[in-house]
C-alpha cells in the first residue's frame, strides 16, 4: 500500500510542477501588456455596464478614456452619466488631469395622456411590446404622438428608475434614474428626453410632442399642446420655441420663473418639485371643469409610486 | 385542360366563408364628400396638383406621381375640393388627403364610358406603357405597385409568361371572383394588353378550385385568345402570394430577395388586368374598384363597385348596417388584413374588403409557451423557421434574423395561424424585420 | 369598442390541449391490454402516477415558481400514462410517487416547465427510479389474464429481453434460449401475453396509438419508422451472420420498450428535433444506440438510454438540419 501511495505522490507532484512550470513561462511569454491605469479607472467606474457612457462596458470605457488621456490629454466628449461628478473627478484625478462639472440630468416623460385624459378608444390585444404597436396603430387614445403605455421604456431600464403607473397607463421615473439614456432609446415615439435634473430637483418641462394642429390634437387628449404659443409669449427668458404647432422649453436656458405653467390653457406645461403656490383669488372661466378632474388622475400617480416624487400642478381652483 | 395544381411547400387551411360569393356586383351610389389620401401606392406619394377651391370633374388629374415608383391620382368625382388636410387612415394615423365635395357626376368627355367591349387593341407597346401611366393603375390585389414600373422590365432580363393572379385565397374575399364571372372577357382583354406591352406571348391565368364558375366561364372566353391558358389551382393559402402562384402554375422557384422577372415572369391581379382594359380602351383611369362587404353576422354580404374616397361607413350602410356585437372592422382578408379603429375612413385603391368579426372571434386566445412542435415551419410556405425567427426579434438580435433570412418573410400569417400554443409570431417577425429592414437601410 | 390586433385575425384549430388529449386517447388500447393482464396492480400504478404528477406540477407552479397553473393543459397527464407504462406493475406506490416528483419537478419544472425540457420527462423519471431502485424495478410480475382462471407459481419472471441476454452471456445458442420455458412464444410476443413494464405489452395496442396519432398529425411517422427499421436492419444484418448467436429481427420488434420508445417517447416534441430530416437522423441514431446496448452492452434493454443520450443531441442537430429555403432550388 505504502508504495502505491509513494509512487501516486511522486507521479503527481512531478506532473504538477512540469505543468506549473510550462503554464508560467507560456504567461510570461504571450502576456498583454496593459497600461495600468486602465485598471485603476475601472476600478472607480460603477461597473454597471449599461452602455450610458456611449460605450460597450465599463472596461472599454476605461480604456477609452486612458488612450484619450494619453493621446489628447483631455477628457473631452467622455462622460459616466451613471457615476456623474464624482466618479469623472476620480478618474480625472488617477489620470493627472481636469474635469469640469457637468449638470445631473434626469429622463422626463414627456406625455401627459393617461387613461383619463387620453380615453381609450379601441382596445388593443398584442403582445406588450411598444415598438411593434407603434407600428401597427396610433394608440389606443388615438393620438400618433402619444405614449403606448406598454413598457418598453421600463423593460429597458437597468437602475429599476421608471416603472409604470397602472392607474394613467403612463411611465413615471423616480429618483434611481442616473440618466444613461437606455429609455430614451427604447420609446419608439421619443416621448423621453434626457433634462437637466435643476436646481433643488425642480424642473419645468411640455408635456407633449404632438405635431398636429390644435383642433386634432385635442380631440384625442384633453391636455396636449395646442400650439397657441401663449408661453412662448410670456417667457421673458426666451426659453420656448414653438415649431409644428408644439412648444418645446430649453432647459438650459429655463429660469424656472413659471410664468409659462400659469398661462398654458391645457395644462400641457408641468412644473416638479415646487412649493405650492398661494391659491389665486380670481378663476380663470377657460375650463374650471378641467381642472379638479387632472389634479385627480395626478393625484393617483404618488399613491401607486412611493419612490417618485413627482408632485401634481397646483394651479387648485 | 390541365390537372390541378398546387405550390408544394407549407400553407395551411383557413375556412373559407365565402358568404358573398353569389352577390353580384352593385354600384354604390355617390356619398357627399370624398376623402382621397395622397399614399395609395407603394412608393413616393403623388404631389397634388389642385387647392381648395378648384371645381373637378370625374376623372381629372388632381395629383402627378413624380418619383420613379409613384402614381397618378384622379378625381373620383365632380364637385369642388374642400381642402387638402390631414386625415386618418386605416391605422390611425393622419396622413394628407384631398377632401371633395361631391357635386353631380360629370366625367371628363375623353372617358368612354359605355359598356361595349372593344377587342381590337390599337397602341403600341410603348403607348400602353404610357397611357396605363397616365390612368394611375396600380396593383390592385393588396400591394398597390405602380403597374407602369412593373411593365417596364430592368435590362438584361427578358419576361416569357404573364401569370394572372385570380387566386383569391384569403378567406371571405369573392371581389376578384365577382370581376371575373362579370367581366371576364375584358380581363382576357387586359391580359393580351399586358402581354403585348411585355412582349410575351403565353399567359397563365390561376384560379383555385372553390371558383368552378369562373374556372369554366373564363375557359370559355379563353378559347377566343391565343395564348392565354386557364389553370385551376388546389384551394391552399397563401397560393395568391407571387413566388406561391409561380411555383404552383409554372413550377419555378423565385430566388430568396429577387422579383418574378428572375424567373422570366410578371404577375398582375385579375383586378388589375380590368383595370389596365379599362385604361386602355376606354381611357379610363382608375378611380374606383370592386370592394367586398362579408363576415358571419353581416346581413347582406355585398360585393360593392366603390368610388375611390367613399367613407367605409357608406359601404356598411349599403350592407344593411354595421353588426352588433361587431368586435373587429378588418381592412382586407382575415390572414393579412389590418384591423381598424373605425368605419370613418376612406376606401383606397388597395381595399379588396372590408370583413366585420363578432367579438367571440375577436380576442385572441390565452399565449402558451413554444412546444417546439414544429407546425409553423412546417406551414412556412418560405421554407422559413418562424418559432426562431420571432424568438431573435424579441431577443433584439437581428443580425442573426437577417442571416437567417428574416427578409424571406411574406407576412402570410400561416405560422401564427397554426401555431397550438397562439404564440403571436407574425407579430414578433414583422418587428424583426421592420428592425432588419431600417439596419440594412442604415447600414449602405 | 372595436379591437385592434395584428394580422392573422382568425386562427386554426389546433391547440396544446387537443394535442396532450389526443396523445392520451392513442394510449387507451395499451392501457386497457395492461389493465387486462396486471388487473387492478396496473390501475394502482396508472393512477398513482397521473395523480402524483399532476399534484407536483400544480403545487410546483402554485408555490414554488408562484406563476400561472397549466394543469389542465394535459401535458402532466400524458407524462404520468407514460412514467406508469415504464414501470413494472408490482412497485411499491411511494416508489411511483418519488419518480413523480423527478419527472414533473427535475426533468420538466426545473427547466422552466413545458416546451423546455431538453430531456423526456418520463424516461428521467424511469431512469433515476432505474438506478436507484434497481430491484424493484427489474422484478417484472408475470402477467395473469384477467379473466382467466390460470395459477401461476411464480409471481415475477425475467422478461424476454432479460432472458436473451442473460443466455447469451451464459453463452448458449439462440436455439438453447429460445427453448428456456420461460421464453414467450411469438404470437404471446405479439399480444403482449408476457412479463415487462405496463407499456411493454401489447405492440399492437401500441402500433394501433401510433396510427391514430399519425392521421391526427400529431406525430410524424417518419421518426418511429426509421428507429424501429435501424433496430431492424442491425439486427438483422447481424442475425444473417451469426444466426447461432444473434436472434432473428423480429423478436427485437415486439419485445421490450422498442415500440412504446419509438411511437411515444421518442416522438415528444419537445425534446424532439424540428426539421424532417433531423427527426430521420435523430430516428436512426436512437436505434443504433438501443440494439448496441441490446446486443452488446450490460442492460437488457437499451430504448431509454438511447432516446436520452440523442436528447442531448437535439439542439445541435436543429442547429445542422435546416429547412430548404424557398427559391434556393432554380427549377
Amino acid at each position: 500500500m505504502n508504495d502505491i501511495l509513494l509512487f501516486t505522490l511522486l507521479t503527481l507532484g512531478l506532473l504538477g510542477t512540469v505543468m506549473a512550470v510550462i503554464l508560467y513561462f507560456v504567461a510570461q511569454k504571450f502576456k498583454v501588456i496593459e497600461d495600468p491605469k486602465i485598471d485603476l479607472v475601472e476600478d472607480v467606474l460603477p461597473k454597471a455596464n449599461c452602455g450610458g457612457c456611449g460605450f460597450p462596458g465599463c472596461r472599454n470605457f476605461a480604456e477609452v478614456s486612458v488612450k484619450a488621456a494619453n493621446e489628447t490629454q483631455s477628457l473631452e466628449g467622455l462622460n459616466c452619466p451613471v457615476g456623474g461628478n464624482t466618479v469623472m473627478k476620480e478618474m480625472a484625478a488617477i489620470l493627472g488631469l481636469e474635469v469640469e462639472e457637468k449638470e445631473p440630468m434626469i429622463a422626463v416623460i414627456r406625455c401627459n395622456g393617461s387613461k383619463a385624459n387620453s380615453p381609450a378608444k379601441v382596445q388593443y390585444d398584442g403582445p406588450a411590446s411598444c415598438a411593434f404597436a407603434h407600428n401597427l396603430f396610433s394608440g389606443e387614445g388615438g393620438c400618433q404622438f402619444g405614449c403606448l403605455g406598454l413598457g418598453d421604456c421600463v423593460a429597458s431600464c437597468d437602475f429599476d428608475a421608471i416603472h409604470m403607473n397602472p392607474e394613467t397607463g403612463l411611465p413615471v421615473v423616480n429618483d434611481k434614474c442616473v440618466a444613461c439614456g437606455a429609455c430614451v432609446k427604447a420609446c419608439p415615439r421619443g416621448i423621453i428626453e434626457l433634462r437637466n435634473k435643476g436646481k433643488k430637483d425642480r424642473r419645468i418641462f411640455v408635456s407633449c410632442i404632438n405635431k398636429e394642429k390644435g383642433g386634432p390634437a385635442k380631440k384625442n387628449c384633453s391636455v396636449a399642446c395646442i400650439g397657441c404659443s401663449k408661453c412662448f409669449q410670456v417667457c421673458p427668458f426666451e426659453a420656448i420655441t414653438m415649431e409644428n404647432n408644439l412648444a418645446y422649453i430649453d432647459f438650459e436656458k429655463c429660469k424656472l420663473c413659471r410664468k409659462c405653467v400659469e398661462v398654458c390653457p391645457t395644462d400641457a406645461i408641468h412644473e416638479l418639485n415646487f412649493p405650492l403656490r398661494k391659491p389665486k383669488p380670481e378663476v380663470t372661466d377657460a375650463a374650471p371643469k378641467e381642472r379638479p378632474a387632472k389634479v385627480v388622475a395626478e393625484a393617483a400617480a404618488p399613491k401607486a409610486d412611493e419612490t417618485s416624487n413627482e408632485t401634481k400642478p397646483d394651479n387648485i381652483a | 385542360m390541365k390537372s390541378l395544381k398546387t405550390f408544394a411547400r407549407g400553407g395551411v387551411h383557413p375556412d373559407e366563408n365565402k358568404f358573398s360569393a353569389n352577390a353580384a356586383i352593385e354600384a354604390l351610389p355617390l356619398p357627399k364628400q370624398l376623402v382621397i389620401p395622397l399614399g395609395q401606392n407603394l412608393g413616393a406619394p403623388p404631389k397634388p396638383l389642385v387647392k381648395k377651391g378648384d371645381i373637378v370633374k370625374v376623372g381629372q388629374l388632381i395629383a402627378k406621381g413624380e418619383a420613379f415608383i409613384s402614381a397618378n391620382l384622379h378625381s373620383p368625382a365632380s364637385g369642388k375640393i374642400a381642402k387638402i388636410d390631414d386625415a386618418l387612415d386605416a391605422s390611425g394615423y393622419r396622413r394628407q388627403a384631398i377632401f371633395i365635395d361631391v357635386d353631380d357626376d360629370i366625367w371628363e368627355e375623353h372617358i368612354d364610358r359605355s359598356d361595349d367591349i372593344i377587342r381590337a387593341i390599337s397602341l403600341s407597346k410603348e403607348e400602353i406603357v404610357a397611357r396605363v401611366k397616365e390612368c394611375g393603375v396600380v396593383g390592385l390585389g393588396g400591394a398597390t405597385f405602380p403597374t407602369h414600373v412593373k411593365l417596364m422590365i430592368p435590362g438584361g432580363k427578358t419576361a416569357e409568361y404573364l401569370v394572372v393572379n385570380g387566386v383569391e385565397c384569403e378567406p371571405y374575399l369573392t371581389s376578384d371572383h365577382r370581376l371575373m364571372l362579370e367581366k371576364g372577357e375584358e380581363i382576357l382583354i387586359g391580359t393580351k394588353i399586358l402581354m403585348k406591352a411585355l412582349g410575351v406571348e403565353k399567359a397563365i391565368v390561376g384560379i383555385e378550385n372553390n371558383k368552378t364558375d369562373a374556372i369554366q366561364h373564363l375557359k370559355k372566353l379563353a378559347e377566343k385568345y391565343s395564348g392565354i391558358e386557364i389553370q385551376a389551382l388546389y384551394v391552399k393559402y397563401p397560393q395568391g402570394g407571387e413566388k406561391q402562384l409561380i411555383k404552383a402554375v409554372l413550377n419555378r422557384e423565385v430566388p430568396s430577395g429577387k422579383l418574378p422577372i428572375e424567373v422570366g415572369c410578371v404577375v398582375s391581379n385579375v383586378g388589375t388586368a380590368f383595370a389596365v382594359y379599362e385604361a386602355v380602351q376606354k381611357n379610363k383611369p382608375l378611380i374606383e374598384r370592386v370592394v367586398t362587404v362579408t363576415g358571419k353576422a353581416v346581413k347582406k354580404p355585398s360585393n360593392f363597385l366603390v368610388r375611390v374616397g367613399t367613407p367605409v361607413s357608406d359601404l356598411l350602410q349599403a350592407a344593411q348596417g354595421l353588426p352588433e356585437n361587431t368586435g373587429k372592422i378588418i381592412n382586407g382578408g382575415p390572414m393579412m388584413g389590418k384591423s381598424v379603429s373605425s368605419p370613418d375612413i376612406p376606401v383606397v385603391k388597395g381595399s379588396s374588403g372590408i370583413l366585420l368579426l363578432p367579438r367571440e372571434e375577436s380576442k385572441r386566445p390565452q399565449a402558451m409557451t413554444c412546444i417546439r412542435c414544429s407546425k409553423c415551419t412546417v406551414a412556412c410556405p418560405m421554407g422559413l423557421e418562424p418559432f426562431l425567427l420571432a424568438k431573435m426579434s424579441k431577443l433584439e438580435l437581428y443580425e442573426r434574423a437577417e442571416k437567417d433570412n428574416i427578409m424571406d418573410c411574406m407576412e402570410c400569417g400561416s405560422c401564427q395561424f397554426t401555431c397550438p400554443s397562439n404564440l403571436p409570431l407574425l407579430d414578433y417577425l414583422r418587428l424583426g424585420k421592420q428592425r432588419v429592414g431600417h439596419l440594412i437601410r442604415t447600414r449602405k | 369598442m372595436f379591437t385592434i390586433s395584428g394580422s392573422p385575425h382568425v386562427h386554426g384549430d389546433e391547440n396544446v390541449k387537443k394535442i396532450m388529449y389526443t396523445v392520451v386517447y392513442a394510449m387507451v388500447p395499451a392501457i386497457l391490454v395492461s389493465i387486462y393482464f396486471f388487473g387492478l396492480d396496473a390501475a394502482r400504478v396508472l393512477l398513482i402516477s397521473v395523480m402524483a404528477c399532476l399534484f407536483f406540477e400544480w403545487a410546483i407552479q402554485k408555490y414554488l415558481i408562484k406563476g400561472p397553473v397549466t394543469i389542465n393543459d394535459g401535458s402532466a397527464v400524458v407524462a404520468g400514462i407514460l412514467l406508469a407504462f415504464n414501470i413494472p406493475a408490482n412497485i411499491p406506490s411511494w416508489i411511483i410517487i418519488i419518480g413523480a416528483l423527478v419527472t414533473i419537478g427535475v426533468a420538466k419544472m426545473s427547466f422552466g416547465g413545458l416546451g423546455k425540457n431538453p430531456f423526456n420527462p418520463a424516461l428521467v423519471g424511469r431512469v433515476f427510479m432505474l438506478i436507484s431502485f434497481p430491484v424493484q424495478m427489474t422484478s417484472w410480475p408475470v402477467p395473469k389474464a384477467l379473466f382467466s382462471s390460470q395459477v401461476t407459481d411464480a409471481i415475477t419472471g425475467p422478461t424476454a429481453l432479460g432472458i436473451l441476454k442473460e443466455g447469451v452471456g451464459a453463452g448458449k445458442t439462440i436455439e438453447q434460449i429460445m427453448a428456456d420455458p420461460n421464453m414467450p412464444a411469438y404470437i404471446d410476443r405479439l399480444t403482449g401475453n408476457m412479463t415487462g413494464s405496463l407499456g411493454e405489452m401489447s405492440a399492437l395496442a401500441l402500433i394501433l396509438g401510433g396510427i391514430f396519432m399519425v392521421i391526427r398529425k400529431v406525430i410524424d411517422w417518419q421518426l418511429p419508422v426509421s428507429i424501429i427499421a435501424t433496430v431492424f436492419a442491425i439486427a438483422g444484418v447481424f442475425h444473417l451472420i451469426d444466426p447461432t448467436h444473434y436472434i432473428d429481427p423480429t423478436f427485437h420488434l415486439f419485445t421490450g420498450g422498442l415500440m412504446l420508445g419509438a411511437i411515444y417517447m421518442a416522438t415528444d416534441m419537445v425534446s424532439s428535433p424540428m426539421n424532417m430530416s433531423g427527426k430521420v437522423f435523430y430516428g436512426v441514431g436512437i436505434g443504433l444506440i438501443t440494439i448496441i446496448i441490446r446486443l452488446w452492452g450490460a442492460y437488457p434493454e437499451g430504448i431509454s438510454f438511447a432516446i436520452l443520450i440523442m436528447n442531448a443531441f437535439t439542439p445541435l442537430i436543429n442547429s445542422a438540419f435546416k429547412p430548404k429555403r424557398f427559391g434556393t432550388v432554380a427549377k
